[in-house]
């Protein structure tokens, strides 16, 4: 149950403190049988970053965004988001988060505005036809917001999903591979889009992406995850500082391929 | 920053709001195509009338089934009750896996316990569309008004409603352990249950061995109560309280064994990947 003393007003005020953390993972592990996707990780994300979890296929990116979200329960350790303990009190926190991804969808046949409604309600927002005109203006929905779902092309649909993870003005937005197939000007548009978002609402982002550029550009973290483990964690231009590279790509490979470890800062750890 | 509302309407612990959600969500589907509307009431009409013709020729050729007819036209309306109550449930919910829904609403403040809600009531909005035609037809075509039961048939039609969620939560249950490739249980179930469920002749016809199998069923307790209602024109209450109090306790088992499997699905990560 959520504690009722942690009322949504009073929240904010401990966040004041500078460099508040509102995400602590601390020595989460999750197996499968044998496996291990997650070998004891440990981070915390600060209130306004904007934080990417890099890896190759399998690294364990969608299994730590998944379990940030409560939608798997980790073998061991623990998530705190906003200070509450998501495994035990996700539903305190669910309210001030949302997520997008390619592995979740919209249902096919319903119109990104009934879509929109559905969730509102879900979210609870008191004005939901107004908040869904604001960002349908914002993220240019206006022409496709009245058409089923199944009918979008791929870069409308990134931006349904888009409007559908923003629409209760989350605290926290995760994202997983928020402009994998989209085409380069589209994928631009989005990463604008989420730029300005996080500079005027000061809301924090963590998104998993393999777009080397895209993380450059928009991120002021990089976690570097490799078989479960964390192996890196800076900001982007120490890691190619560090690693003596020209872009986050050839660092990228360094690690995948296990060709050099750099000395693991732990902004957090 | 969160929405106004947003956080301290999704704190709270039940909301009917969330549930209308999911509700509005599937009758935008149906409201949006009426090949659906019309499939839904289909099936029960299809049978209805052939069961009907069945037994106008039965009634012109056998005394006993002379009086029967309405036995038999009323068991087949509260059978599809069943039916669709089961699938009235588990359709919408696998509906959410075929289109990856299912991660989204979890994600969002929803509990599954008011996902299992919001389907049953979407179920009885389902069931009523497609039994209703059926049982107003009845009357021209043959002749049967089973509203002529009056109170013991809302009795009934609760009862195998319930019955219905019953099936469909464990079968969901299944499925989201399991994945699609378990959805046939949803259509499959219910009809294992029918030779022992007494819809159209008393469980003492049955095996000497099986009838204790028909007596833990509470719509072989309904169908009994439904015969003794046409033929004897007397409620039989202890048969409705078998009834009542068996689908309390299967719906009390099955709705633990669905939340036990969601949790399973959460433990395994199957939750994200659902879909086809």
């Amino acid at each position: 149950m959520c504690e009722v003393d942690r009322s949504a007003r009073q929240l904010p005020a401990v966040e004041g403190a500078a460099a508040v953390n509102i995400l602590t993972v601390v020595d989460v592990t999750k197996r499968y049988g044998n496996v291990v996707a997650l070998d004891g990780i440990s981070f915390s994300i600060r209130k306004g970053s904007i934080t990417a979890l890099l890896g190759g296929n399998g690294a364990g990116k969608t299994t730590t965004l998944s379990i940030l979200l409560g939608l798997l329960i980790p073998t061991s350790g623990s998530v705190t988001v906003f200070g509450e303990d998501m495994l035990l009190n996700r539903y305190c926190v669910l309210g001030r988060m949302n997520f997008a991804s390619p592995y979740v969808d919209l249902p096919k046949r319903l119109t990104g505005r009934q879509s929109l409604n559905v969730y509102g309600h879900l979210y609870g927002l008191r004005d939901i036809k107004n908040r869904i005109a604001r960002l349908s203006s914002d993220l240019e929905m206006q022409p496709f917001l009245d058409r089923p779902a199944s009918g979008l092309s791929a870069g409308q649909m990134t931006r349904l999903m888009l409007a559908k993870a923003l629409l209760n003005e989350p605290d926290l937005l995760l994202l997983d591979e928020p402009t994998a197939s989209l085409d380069p000007d589209t994928g631009d548009w989005v990463r604008g889009y989420l730029q300005r978002f996080a500079r005027e609402t000061g809301g924090t982002i963590l998104l998993a992406s393999h777009n080397m550029g895209e993380v450059e550009r928009l991120c002021d973290r990089v976690l570097m995850l490799r078989a479960g483990i964390i192996v890196d964690d800076d900001s982007p231009s120490d890691l190619i500082r560090r690693y003596g590279r020209q872009n986050l790509e050839e660092v990228f490979l360094d690690i995948a391929r296990n060709r050099r470890t750099g000395t693991l800062q732990g902004k957090s750890q | 920053m969160s929405a106004p509302g947003t956080e301290a309407a999704s704190r709270a612990p039940f909301s009917w709001r969330r549930l209308m959600a999911i509700n509005l969500r599937h009758l935008y589907v149906l409201r949006s195509s009426w090949p659906r509307i019309l499939e839904l009431a289909y099936w029960p009409t299809v049978q209805m009338i052939l069961w009907g013709f069945i037994t106008t020729f039965f009634t012109q050729h056998s005394t006993w089934l002379s009086q029967a007819s309405a036995v038999l036209i009323t068991g087949v309306l509260l059978w599809d009750v069943l039916f669709r109550a089961n699938l009235g449930f588990a359709v919408p919910f696998v509906e959410e896996m075929y289109a990856r829904n299912l991660g989204q609403l979890f994600i969002s403040p929803l509990r599954p316990y008011e996902f299992v809600v919001a389907l049953m009531m979407l179920s009885g909005i389902r069931t009523l569309i497609g039994v209703l035609p059926a049982s107003l037809l009845a009357a021209p075509l043959f002749d049967v008004w089973v509203y002529g039961m009056g109170l013991p048939l809302i009795a009934y039609f609760t009862n195998l409603i319930v019955m219905g969620w019953s099936i469909g939560l464990v079968a969901s249950g299944i499925i989201i352990r399991n994945g699609l490739g378990a959805e046939n249980l949803i259509w499959f179930s219910v009809f294992l249950l029918a030779p022992v469920s007494g819809i159209y002749y008393p469980i003492t016809t049955l095996p000497t061995w099986l009838q204790p199998v028909a007596k833990i069923l509470p719509s072989s307790h309904v169908f009994e109560g439904m015969r003794a209602v046409l033929f004897e024109g007397r409620f039989d209450v202890p048969h409705l309280l078998w009834a009542i109090g068996l689908n309390f306790v299967y719906l009390a088992l099955a709705s633990l064994f669905f939340l036990t499997m969601f949790r399973s699905a959460r433990r395994l990560g199957l939750i994200l990947h659902q879909g086809e």
